[in-house]
């Protein structure tokens, strides 16, 4: 479709979908991400609903909102204000408005402001005739009357009406960011062609939504975003649970093993169950096991027959799986262990991100039980963390720690395709030769100890949670054998340094400030420098991976600086490891909101660290 | 899929099994139970029974949980793993699904597999994965010095009750039963023949097979079961439950059960009032039956049922899930990553 309305071009737009948690918003926002994706524009999301499944109508717990940021230039966050809200009723309005900058574009369905909307959000009059909103451009449209005068001769249920009138929604700012529709009519044909009269309306009001945007006089403008610069090849969208799954799925088929997940279900880390449970025909084994314990064990279970075994959950199903985390520690079989983090303790925030848990995860544990650590720093990079995850448990015979948080489980962002041939093949210390077999013989190298699995002639012997004494692996209670044995499995974990890649310094190799980051953030705080930098600051960044053990040259890189900055959505717990591993003086910047960093708050920081501090 | 699981078991093929006797299924390490102790006589017996099962060593595995009994794993020349308390049914689970071509046991106790362990223990049950579950039930906690466990009778004194214990205990053949398991049994440890007989079906029956062991602890709980192991007593106290027979008990065989409705009571073969004929006939298909047979348990009125409950066909879960695998496979091929990488909405930037 084209149109005859005038056209303003834009560098980078955020928008925000938000109505109740039934009005499909996730839906929505996913729809117009995939479509922007296509149009080669750069860009992040960030979905953020609520933690009840279908929460009552209209309250402001209830609001869905999913956040877009795209643009023609590099993307790094979700955005950190919006520039168009799109509210589906008055609840919506009012939870997400502080989002919105000043001046914004607001697009209200004045059908969720009757007086029931209005109380139920709290407000006294309604927003839309008081004067609130006069520093905004406010669009009123009545999107579920349009909504049901498209669908009139159809005679469907009000009900199936009403779950329509967002692709209205969809529809109008399709329009408005002179996107096709295309692509969503040809998803909608494929999800619903057993279901003729949900295709025909949802396709009708999309087209609705597009043609009231150009045929009415409320919109002026429309604005037009080009293609971004990124890397040529051949992309697609990602969101970090599907990147997870599949960066497992990968490790496996390089190391010529077969998968096998042992879970339960947990918010925000369910996905990858669902997703890995569609993988049949790749021998993927998905065992939804009665609890977070037998999640893990059943995965510790499959390891000792030779799978690439994997455990997925979020912080408090670590906490269940810490003493069987311990036991893959001591018989040192390889699992990867997946956190998703959300906002804790206890059940916390169960749908809000956060990364409190790098200190269980590098930590918490009963006895000294060293498990590396490696966390992704964005959707796609979850693929190429869970596969260094898988090639570290393997190559080292040990439990991994892979985290993850909400944010980036849930947040996509355009992909570039990896070929399978392009990652590297993923050994397997399989045991055969009976000759000189001791369970707990090690590598020179590694120090890991040889996989010999059940259905292997001449190699039966057993394992468990005892101390084992050196080579035999036999029980042993000896004094001196438990500390060699405790040092012997710290200074497997501590080689693995040798076997990982610098960390990366971002900007200059030296200058006023370090900004060191690790996980979800990495967005964030790529976006302040950046800004800084083109102010002429002396900033760089460096982004861990690896946290447990950390990459050799880290110190050096600390040298080079005169201020380190650890931004972090804690209190301060990749602070702690560095000031007590590396005693430097670094400050932290600490948010604990469930929210992910804006990064104008992580650009503050850096301002007011060096005007103090130069 | 070629894995390097398979190529392992493809050379291992060739292997021939050797005529194995119950020593070739002891291993080099010390038994280090108490001596006297019923797990002696359970670890005997299971060396005794493995050689009969046409398995190779190297394809049988012992996991293990925590308690005495869980040391087990140490005592078999096959691969074994002592897991951590409660776990060894997932433990299992978890290695049964990866592998269905091994055999694999799960040495459990009252306290690891009913308390710690229940819920697990329950869904290995109700998946009905091929495991077999070997229970050596003490009704104490013997590693940790004696205190009660979750079978044992409601009044004991032990060293954390001293008033005596106010549980209730539970009936681990009912407790399966109610699991919908597809192989329950009961046998004792002071009767070697039985127990081989039992062991040796546990190991035909393809599905979860769940045997409760009734095992002497004679430093902690010592004679709790000799009304039902000791010859004074076992006669009038015990009843052996045999498919297709009769039950019948008794130092003379003068006693029987017969349904009084679903009601199980004793009735005499002596005075003239009751025949063979009318006795219960046990039928181990008959899920029905196994409950109320397994409800006898803890009536003081009647005899203590022995023997196979239960034991019945389901498909097992790491065959539907072969299956799944399978039906995928034929009508989507072997999974190719690259092009699954490659999939759904994709574009290029030159
Ligand atoms: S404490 Fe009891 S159960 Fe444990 S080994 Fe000794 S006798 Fe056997």
């Amino acid at each position: 479709m084209s149109s005859t309305k005038q056209t303003q071009s834009l560098e980078e737009v955020t928008i925000r979908f938000a109505g109740d948690s039934g009005d499909g918003m996730q839906l929505t926002g996913t729809q117009f991400t995939n479509t922007t994706a296509l149009l080669g524009n750069d860009l992040s999301t960030f979905p953020d609903y609520p933690a009840e499944i279908r929460a009552p109508q209209g309250t402001l717990f209830g609001v869905s909102g999913f956040q877009i940021h795209f643009g023609s230039t590099e993307i790094h966050t979700p955005g950190d204000q919006c520039d168009v809200l799109v509210a589906m009723n008055a609840a919506a309005l009012k939870v997400n408005l502080n989002t919105l900058i000043d001046g914004g574009a607001i697009i209200v369905n004045t059908d969720g402001f009757s007086d029931k909307n209005l109380k139920l959000a709290g407000y006294a009059q309604s927003p839309l005739r008081d004067g609130s909103l006069d520093k905004y451009r406010l669009y009123e449209v009545d999107i579920t009357k349009l909504t049901s005068l498209a669908l009139q001769d159809l005679n469907l249920s009000s009900k199936l009406v009403d779950r329509s009138k967002n692709f209205f929604a969809l529809g109008m700012m399709f329009w408005m960011y002179n996107r096709p529709i295309e692509p969503t009519v040809d998803w909608i044909y494929e999800k619903f062609k057993n279901k003729p009269d949900i295709k025909e309306a949802n396709t009708r009001v999309l087209k609705a939504g597009w043609n009231y945007g150009e045929t009415t006089e409320i919109f002026k403008v429309r604005y037009e975003v080009g293609p971004a610069k990124l890397t040529p090849g051949k992309y697609r969208n990602i969101t970090g649970n599907q990147a997870t799954a599949w960066g497992l799925m990968a490790a496996a088929k390089k190391a010529k093993l077969e998968l096998f997940l042992g879970t339960y279900p947990i918010t925000p880390a369910s996905d990858i169950l669902h997703e890995l449970s569609i993988y049949k025909s790749f021998g993927v084994k998905t065992f939804q096991a009665e609890d977070e314990i037998a999640g893990i064990t059943s995965a510790i279970g499959a390891a000792f027959g030779g799978a690439l075994a994997t455990t997925t959950t979020s912080g408090p199903g670590v906490a269940l799986k810490s003493e069987a985390m311990g036991l893959a520690v001591m018989v040192e079989l390889p699992v990867v262990i997946v956190n998703v983090q959300r906002g804790g303790p206890s059940t916390g925030l169960p749908t809000k991100t956060e990364q409190a848990d790098l200190l269980q995860a590098v930590y918490g544990r009963n006895g000294e039980a060293p498990i590396p650590v490696v966390a992704a720093a964005t959707p796609g990079d979850c693929f190429y963390a869970a596969v260094e995850a898988s090639r570290i448990a393997l190559k080292y015979m040990t439990p991994v720690i892979l985290l993850t948080d909400g944010y980036l489980a849930n947040g996509s962002e355009p992909w570039l395709i990896p070929s399978m041939s392009a990652l590297p093949d993923i050994g397997v210390p399989f045991r055969t030769e009976k000759e000189g077999f001791l369970p707990y013989l090690r590598d020179e190298k590694t120090l890991s100890r040889p996989w010999a699995i059940p259905g292997t002639p001449g190699l039966e012997h057993r394992i468990g949670g005892l101390e084992k004494a050196h080579l035999t692996g036999n029980i042993s209670y000896d004094p001196k054998n438990h500390e060699f044995m405790v040092r012997l499995r710290d200074e497997k974990i501590e080689r693995i340094a040798h076997d990982i890649p610098d960390a990366v310094v971002e900007g200059a190799a030296s200058g006023d400030l370090l900004v060191v980051g690790w996980g979800g953030t990495y967005g964030a705080i790529k976006s302040a420098v950046t800004k800084v930098q083109s102010r002429g600051l002396k900033v760089s960044q460096m982004h861990l991976k690896h946290l447990n053990p950390m990459p050799k040259n880290v110190e050096t890189v600390f040298k080079s600086f005169k201020h380190i900055l650890v931004p972090e959505l804690n209190l301060g717990q990749l602070l702690k490891i560095l000031r007590s591993k590396y005693l430097v003086p670094a400050v932290g910047l600490d948010k604990i909101q469930g929210l992910p960093f804006r990064s104008v708050e992580i650009e503050a920081k850096i301002e007011e660290l060096l005007k103090g501090g130069k | 899929m070629s894995t390097r699981v398979n190529e392992i078991l493809t050379t291992a093929a060739s292997f021939e099994m050797p005529k194995y006797s119950s020593k070739d299924f002891s291993s080099d390490q010390d038994v280090r139970w108490c001596p006297g102790c019923g797990d002696y006589s359970i670890l005997a017996q299971t060396q005794r029974v493995m050689p009969e099962l046409g398995i190779p060593r190297h394809k049988t595995v012992f996991v293990s949980g925590i308690g005495c009994s869980s040391r087990f794993p140490y005592y078999m020349e096959t691969y074994g793993f002592h897991g951590i308390h409660g776990r060894a049914t997932a433990i299992a689970s978890g290695l049964k699904v990866a592998r269905p071509d091994l055999s694999v046991w799960v040495v459990t106790g009252d306290g690891d597999g009913m308390s710690i362990g229940g819920n697990h223990f329950i869904h290995l049950l109700r998946r009905n994965i091929d495991v077999k579950v070997l229970l050596f039930n003490n009704q104490i906690y013997g590693l940790t010095k004696g205190q009660y466990s979750p079978t044992s009778e409601q009044g004991k004194v032990t060293k954390s009750t001293p008033q005596g214990s106010l549980d209730y205990p539970f009936n681990p053949a009912a407790l399966a039963l109610g699991a919908s398991a597809t192989f329950v049994a009961r046998t004792l440890d002071r009767d070697p023949k039985h127990m081989q007989m039992v062991l040796k079906r546990a190991a035909e029956h393809k599905g979860t097979s769940f045997v409760e062991l009734y095992q002497n602890c004679n430093v902690f709980n010592d004679g709790a079961f000799f009304q039902f192991t000791e010859k004074d007593t076992k006669d009038d106290s015990l009843v052996l439950i045999e498919h297709g027979k009769p039950l019948v008990f008794g130092k003379e065989k003068d006693r029987g059960i017969k349904l009084d409705g679903f009601t199980p009571t004793v009735v005499s073969l002596k005075d003239g009032q009751h025949s063979v004929n009318d006795l219960l006939v046990h039928n181990e298909r008959d899920t029905t039956l196994s409950f109320i047979l397994a409800d006898m348990t803890y009536k003081a009125s009647l005899p203590r049922p022995v023997g196979i409950f239960l034991s019945v066909e389901r498909p097992t879960y790491e065959d539907l899930m072969t299956a799944q695998i399978e039906h995928a496979r034929a009508k989507r091929g072997e999974g190719d990553m690259d092009k699954l990488l490659n999939s759904g909405d994709t574009w290029v930037i030159s």
